[in-house]
């Protein structure tokens, strides 16, 4: 019974939301203020249930997950400034939120520069040292190449630098349009499960 | 003249009515299509195939409610896969809201196994054959940390249970002891799972992605960065296809087949109908 009641209100919620293809309506404003509600409230129950509960009050005040007394008690240095973010909310002490924000900075910053480097840039660039055998990694090479020229700017784009840039416009508006073909195929593929979900799930015509 | 007229302000609704029958026929019909597997595909399929059978398999849900109808499926197939080979998995999720889906396949497909086991040890238990880690904050530095230790972000499981109680965690301290990491991805979590996990600890990967996700993974799956990639619906078509078992990824191709060539169709049509207007107007 729960079932078919969630599987009616799931069904009359995306036909809802599909009216707005019609034209602004009651309907849709219903269902879209109810999913940033509903939203809103799942995000804070797990906020507190996988994030709050478990890594700071479980393992501070039941030692659940800890090893000694400093795992425990170091857990208040970051749930200071965790408090400390909400010093936003007072205009007179606002500025304690900024150590907050320097500390989650500092460590995006840190963890952001080794992910580039040590993620990215290095094994893309030994990805792009191939051996130019085969008319792939030829397309490859001579795909990288340009692009970059396109993007050199310390000098004017004349002579066989314009040309190469050129080339590297085509490999650029190659990349937009099979990443904008992806795109079409990914709304599609929502459109489908939906109607799937109204065919299969609710009116039942597929059993 | 006036139907290339009405071409050009063609009212979008009636493209939409269009587009909604175009998709829903194929599915009442239930048409199917040939599905051919690509390379990308079948490379993620045999990296997981070609695991010891035992091997432990981490999933990552790092999706929610607006990627479900591709992403779904990509678990579903890959779940089935591995549970076929007798894959541990211990499933965990960088977003909030995509956990309970994890926990709506594990379910489905270790009961689909149960109903036809025979014994104990042909079931797929939970604890012992598969976790579910359930959400923690943190992103890269939740990757991070997991190549040191599991325990210091996941004490206990999505259902509360303490992981050192769970048979199949007691063998999992960090990645030296995960053989493939399958990252089902809307997002950047990917990206960050190949940055941190792959390139820092030399985690095997294999990427399963939305449509919109898939193109920005290729130049990983070139460098040899990931092991394989399954992108979009048409991906989780095609690994259902090599699981053999046909689920709403191959039911969806018909549909996604005739919509494209009624984008086609109108964008064709609405280039023609705008050059001519053009042209006669010049003259």
């Amino acid at each position: 019974m729960t079932h078919i009641i969630g599987t009616w209100i799931a069904a009359g919620l995306t036909l809802a939301i599909f009216s707005f293809l019609y034209r602004d309506n009651p309907a849709y404003k219903f269902a879209e203020h109810l999913y940033v509600g509903v939203s809103a409230a799942f995000a804070v129950l797990y906020t507190w249930a996988f994030d709050i509960w478990p890594m700071l009050v479980d393992p501070i005040f039941r030692s659940r997950g800890v090893t000694s007394p400093v795992d425990r008690w170091i857990l208040l240095i970051p749930a200071i400034f965790g408090l400390l973010m909400l010093a936003r909310w007072f205009p007179k002490a606002a500025w304690l939120s900024r150590w907050s924000i320097s500390l989650t900075v500092g460590i995006a910053a840190g963890l952001g520069i080794i992910g580039q480097i040590q993620g990215i840039l290095l094994p893309q660039i030994q990805g792009t040292l191939l051996p130019l055998t085969t008319i792939n990694n030829i397309i490859l090479v001579v795909g990288v190449i340009t692009t970059l020229i396109y993007f050199y700017f310390s000098a004017a784009h004349k002579g066989l630098i314009r040309v190469s840039a050129r080339i590297g416009v085509v490999f650029i508006m190659a990349s937009f349009g099979a990443s904008f073909g992806y795109t079409v195929m990914a709304r599609i593929s929502l459109l489908i499960g939906r109607l799937n979900f109204l065919i299969n799930d609710w009116l039942h015509l597929l059993r | 003249m006036k139907f290339l007229e009405r071409m050009v302000n063609l009212d979008r609704r009636f493209i939409y009515l269009a587009l909604v029958v175009v998709v829903a026929l194929p599915l009442i019909l239930k048409l199917v299509l040939p599905i051919r597997v690509s390379e990308p595909v079948r490379e993620a399929y045999r990296s997981i195939e070609d695991l010891p059978s035992g091997s432990t398999v981490m999933v990552s849900i790092d999706y929610d409610a607006s990627s479900e109808p591709e992403l779904q499926p990509m678990l579903l197939s890959v779940l089935r896969h591995c549970f076929a080979k007798r894959h541990k998995v211990v499933l965990l999720g960088q977003w909030a809201l995509g956990l309970p889906f994890g926990e709506i396949g594990l379910n489905k497909v270790s009961g689909e196994f149960n109903s036809r086991a025979q014994s104990s040890a042909d079931s797929i238990l939970y604890g012992r054959d598969f976790v579910n880690l359930g959400y923690r904050p943190g992103a890269r530095a939740l990757i991070v940390g997991l190549g040191r230790e599991f325990r210091d972000f996941f004490s206990a499981d999505y259902r509360g249970t303490p992981v050192d109680s769970l048979p199949l965690m007691r063998g999992v301290r960090n990645y030296n002891n995960i053989d493939l990491l399958v990252g089902l991805e809307a997002g950047q979590a990917g990206d960050e799972w190949i940055q941190f996990a792959g390139a820092r600890y030399g985690l095997k990967i294999i990427i399963g992605g939305t449509g919109v996700i898939a193109p920005d993974m290729f130049h990983y799956l070139q460098a040899g960065q990931i092991k394989g990639l399954v992108g979009g619906l048409q991906g989780a078509a095609e690994y259902e296809t090599l699981v053999r078992h046909h689920g709403t990824g191959v039911a969806g191709m018909v549909a996604q087949s005739t919509a494209h060539i009624l984008i086609l169709v109108f964008i064709v049509m609405g280039n023609i109908a705008y050059f001519v207007l053009k042209g006669r107007k010049k003259s």
